[in-house]
């Protein structure tokens, strides 16, 4: 399960870069959940594409085995750790100037 | 086929990139900005990439991706989703503050 622990690593180190280290604070906004919940569907569908058709496999044992659209679980949390972490600091460049 | 992978990447391009054209978002014309973002993250992640290919956590059927690799064994497509994938979501959240302008992000002047 090391694709699981890793993933959740990223995600927290993600919510930590948004909540605490920068405070922006994107996860407390409608308009970061509005544009996850368009985000979504898109994911769950090329997440599907990608797995579906073996583009990408995963060794059994680096993962927890619960999947979502033929995708690893994981995979839904790492997209949302990469999205969180861009836009984080999108927002914070943003800020600066 | 080859392009399995790209298709997928391919679609995210076309997916999102229209945001540019209908709704004026802006990101590209803020493609700084949008690097700055995007590769202290996507680097963290190239790098946990590197190692979950290195140990086969996950590995790429090579009839289906184009065979171009760079550094570390990473299929070309990799390094592609690392900017694609952020691009488009940079992208949807500056629609959504295009269409719902009184929620504020948190960068508002």
């Amino acid at each position: 399960m090391t694709y699981t622990f890793i993933v959740l690593t990223f995600v927290t180190s993600s919510l930590a870069l948004d909540l605490f280290v920068t405070r922006i604070r994107l996860v407390t906004r409608r308009a970061f959940w509005t544009s996850y919940a368009i985000i979504l569907p898109f994911q769950l569908l090329t997440n599907w594409w990608l797995t579906s058709r073996n583009i990408v496999m995963y060794r059994g044992g680096a993962i927890i085995g619960w999947r979502i659209a033929s995708a690893p679980v994981e995979d839904l949390i790492f997209g949302f750790a990469l999205i969180l972490g861009v836009l984080t600091l999108w927002v914070k460049l943003g800020k600066r100037g | 086929m080859r392009w399995g992978y790209v298709a997928m990447l391919t679609f995210t391009v076309v997916g999102s990139f229209w945001l540019e054209v209908v709704l004026k978002v802006r990101v590209l014309q803020r493609i700084a900005r949008a690097l700055k973002s995007i590769l202290p993250v996507a680097i963290a992640f190239l790098v946990w990439d590197a190692w979950a290919v290195h140990h086969h956590d996950w590995y790429f059927d090579i009839k289906q991706i184009l065979g171009i690799y760079g550094p570390f064994r990473i299929p070309l497509e990799e390094y592609l989703f690392f900017l694609v994938v952020p691009l488009a979501a940079i992208m949807t959240l500056e629609a959504v503050r295009k269409v719902k302008p009184q929620w504020m992000i948190g960068d508002e002047k």
